[in-house]
């Protein structure tokens, strides 16, 4: 079909009418895609299903593909480099010129996180949309250790945060240990797990490796949901404590209370920064930790492991080692990550865990680029917090209603089709990351050779 | 003993509708190497179509149910073929001399995707159908313990070894089966001796999607219900089905898919229901580790 074409010399009638007949032809198979599964949608009726059918949906699908495709062709897609050198040297341009400002992005960021919670612009929704996203910034980034930086694809990923999560709960519930002692157990707790999944597997090839972390993830996922007298199954545990700050505890009544002992009018905001704060820190924490790490002989190994692990082998690096360090160090983060999860809701159930938990996790370090710490907090930032800012936002909605038809709109309904989306493009279009680019920590004399990335083509990466 | 006949039946059901969706993952994997992650969401769509395509039959006054289901499967097969070689087109052949990791991270891309659009274009509730074919015989009749295989048991037993034998004979005789095995070997060879290597891989991806589709119209007429959902499990089960044959071989994909079948009934009916996934997932874990080039394999050399 539509593929064939691109390589045939035009037929007579010139680029346009060749561009039109493609695009026709795109936007036939556009309709096979869609007739059946957009264009009649199966409701409950009495008796069985009914049918409902929505043509202008199809046909909608079908103008957008015929429309993209046209454009594309005609302005994208040409000989001469076209639009695509165009936009690469504007943005080549454009990268030069914030060049210096760059380096002082990160820290900004930094900065501004720091004093979010002070700014009059910080509400309580604000504040827990904060806390929401520098969960996944610290969950991206434990990722990153693994997937980034050592070039492992984990799909399990969750497992160490279900495994953080559940020891905190379980551990605070039946010993009535405090957020405090439990936190470093849990990441440990997690690591080990990391070991103990990591060890049999890790000899795999890449692509093995991941389809076993997913199973492992659906396997204690199953365990946590069956396990009905430790776990209590679907039920999930509630009641997990708060933390407190240094025994002090966030309550309105009661002895030993923040407020009583500061001598300031109590608020429940108090609790919700002191949560901000912690996530905060144990954010920043990993985030030191990775960077040190990666000037470390590990850190290095795990770079060299991920751009080609034969190499490796052959230098004498022991990769199932390294391999097993990067499990073992990403799943502490995810254990951190688990049961600070679990005080900040009080409550956790086998549902918080289910793979679309990994897969947003993974989409965050794809987008961020895959290595880099600053594209990972950036992607977390942007499709975290922009998915719940848009969702709070009345007019969008109504917006979307209004123009599409849609009833009910919901955007976080749309968060996952626009993750696999992004995963797609990304990977094809710019497979090193949209905001950061994955460079080697280290160098061999002054000039940076890049040789990381493109020239890395068949490599275990 | 009875009881025992009765779930190897059973089994032997579900382990034909597995076979069916690995033979997708083993081709695919035996010619460009690359696990195709979104093929369990493929056969998701397959059963889809499958009821979407038997309801506007019905709507339409078509009750004759032979015709109405030959239709069907053709339906389902053409447009679920449509979308396995769209995700080819889109998502994997960019990315063809990209790192390794790279097709698989689009392959979980699409998989996303795929789900969440069919979430969204039908909606996250359960699709019911009732029973289309009905009936069946007994085999056996021994202590008030009867063994029975439906209707739709036969059927999908004998549709899976018709298409079986269809997809061998395609593979050993015909140019494009030729064009296949020719590609799995040495992809650039092949194409310097003539053989179109990018239409070589789309038809593959477009068979397999076709199976898959068999595969979803035989599990919701089995089943009777589906959701956006079922392709994660039977995909990864699936999966596991083609490494435990031996991926990239036809038949060992059919082998482990009967395999799977089995493991996972005999475990529900003799030990616990609630972990059978875990039975089938263990199995592939152990089965990577100690067998990694399956029962039917060729053994991988690792290429620097």
């Amino acid at each position: 079909m539509t593929d064939a074409t691109r390589e045939t010399p035009p037929a007579s009638g010139g680029k346009l009418a060749e561009a039109v007949r493609e695009s026709a032809m795109a936007a036939l198979l556009a309709f096979v895609l869609t007739s059946l599964m957009l264009g009649v949608r199966t409701v409950d009726a009495p008796g069985g299903l009914g049918l409902q059918y929505r043509w202008h949906l199809v046909i909608g699908a079908m103008a957008v593909v015929f429309v993209g495709r046209l454009l594309l062709k005609l302005f994208w897609w040409k000989e001469d480099g076209g639009a695509p050198a165009a936009v690469g040297a504007a943005s080549g341009r454009f990268a030069a010129l914030t060049e210096p400002l760059r380096k002082f992005a990160a820290p900004a960021l930094v900065v501004f996180a720091f004093v979010l919670p002070f700014l009059p612009i910080a509400d309580r929704q604000i504040i827990d949309i904060g806390i929401l996203v520098l969960t996944y910034v610290l969950l991206g980034w434990g990722l990153n250790v693994v997937v980034g930086l050592a070039g492992l694809l984990d799909l399990g990923y969750v497992a160490f945060y279900a495994v953080g999560a559940y020891s905190y709960a379980l551990l605070a519930t039946h010993f009535g240990l405090s957020f405090w002692t439990v936190l470093p157990l849990a990441g440990i707790l997690a690591a080990m797990w990391g070991m103990i999944l990591g060890f049999p597997v890790l000899r795999l090839r890449g692509d093995y490796l991941a389809i076993v972390t997913l199973a492992f993830g659906e396997i204690i996922r199953v365990v946590l949901l069956n396990w009905v007298e430790v776990t209590k199954g679907p039920d999930g545990i509630s009641g997990i404590p708060r933390p407190t700050f240094f025994g002090l505890e966030f309550k309105r009544f009661g002895e030993n209370t923040f407020h009583s002992f500061f001598g300031i009018e109590y608020s429940s905001m108090h609790r919700i920064i002191f949560l901000y704060y912690i996530i905060l820190v144990l954010a920043m924490i990993t985030n030191y930790v990775t960077m040190r790490l990666r000037r470390l002989p590990v850190g290095r190994a795990w770079e060299a492991m991920r751009e080609d692990e034969i190499a490796c082998r052959a230098l004498g690096i022991n990769t199932t080692n390294t391999k097993l360090t990067a499990f073992a160090i990403g799943a502490f983060f995810g254990g951190l990550g688990g049961s600070f999860f679990a005080t900040r809701q009080g409550f956790i159930s086998p549902e918080s865990f289910t793979f679309i938990e990994s897969a947003i996790i993974l989409a965050i370090v794809v987008l961020g680029g895959m290595g880099s710490q600053f594209g990972v907090a950036v992607a977390a930032i942007a499709m975290i917090g922009g998915f719940e800012l848009l969702r709070n936002m009345d007019w969008v909605k109504g917006f979307v209603e209004s123009t599409f038809g849609i009833e009910n709109f919901d955007p976080n309904e749309y968060r996952m089709l626009i993750f696999g989306l992004l995963m797609v493009v990304i990977m094809v279009w710019k497979p090193r990351g949209f905001v950061g680019t994955r460079m080697p920590t280290i160098f061999l004399g002054r000039e940076r050779k890049a040789i990381s990335g493109d020239l890395v083509k068949e490599g275990e990466g | 003993m009875e009881y025992f006949l009765q779930q190897l039946i059973n089994g032997l059901t579900l382990g034909s509708i597995y076979g069916l969706i690995a033979i997708g993952y083993t081709m695919v994997y035996g010619i460009i190497g690359m696990i195709n992650f979104a093929h369990g969401d493929i056969f998701m769509i397959g059963a889809f179509i499958s009821l979407i395509a038997f309801l506007i039959l019905m709507s339409l006054g078509l009750t004759f149910i032979p015709l109405a289901l030959l239709i069907v499967l053709i339906v389902a097969m053409v447009v679920t073929s449509a979308y396995g070689w769209t995700v080819e087109r889109l998502a994997y052949r960019p990315l063809r001399e990209s790192f390794r990791l790279a097709p698989l991270i689009t392959a979980i891309g699409m998989s996303i995707f795929l789900q969440n659009y069919v979430q969204i274009a039908q909606g996250a509730r359960v699709k019911p159908l009732q029973p289309v074919i009905t009936g069946g015989y007994t085999i056996m009749e021994k202590n008030g313990f009867t063994v029975q295989i439906s209707n739709i048991q036969i059927l999908i037993m004998v549709l899976t070894v018709a298409l079986m034998a269809v997809f061998s004979w395609i593979i050993a005789k015909t140019p494009l089966g030729r064009a296949q095995r020719a590609c799995e070997q040495d992809r650039v060879m092949a194409s310097l001796l003539g053989v179109n290597v990018d239409r070589t891989i789309s038809l593959t991806f477009v068979i397999g999607a076709a199976l898959a589709a068999v595969a979803g119209l035989m599990f919701l007429l089995y089943y009777g219900v589906i959701d956006f959902y079922i392709g994660f499990i039977a995909g990864i089960k699936a999966f596991t089905a083609a490494v435990l044959g031996g991926i990239g071989s036809l038949p060992g994909a059919m082998l482990g898919g009967l395999i799977i079948g089995l493991i996972e009934t005999f475990w529900s009916a003799y030990f616990t229901i609630e972990y059978k996934d875990v039975a089938a997932f263990s199995m592939l874990a152990i089965v990577l580790i100690f067998l990694p080039s399956g029962l039917l394999g060729k053994p991988e050399v690792e290429k620097v």
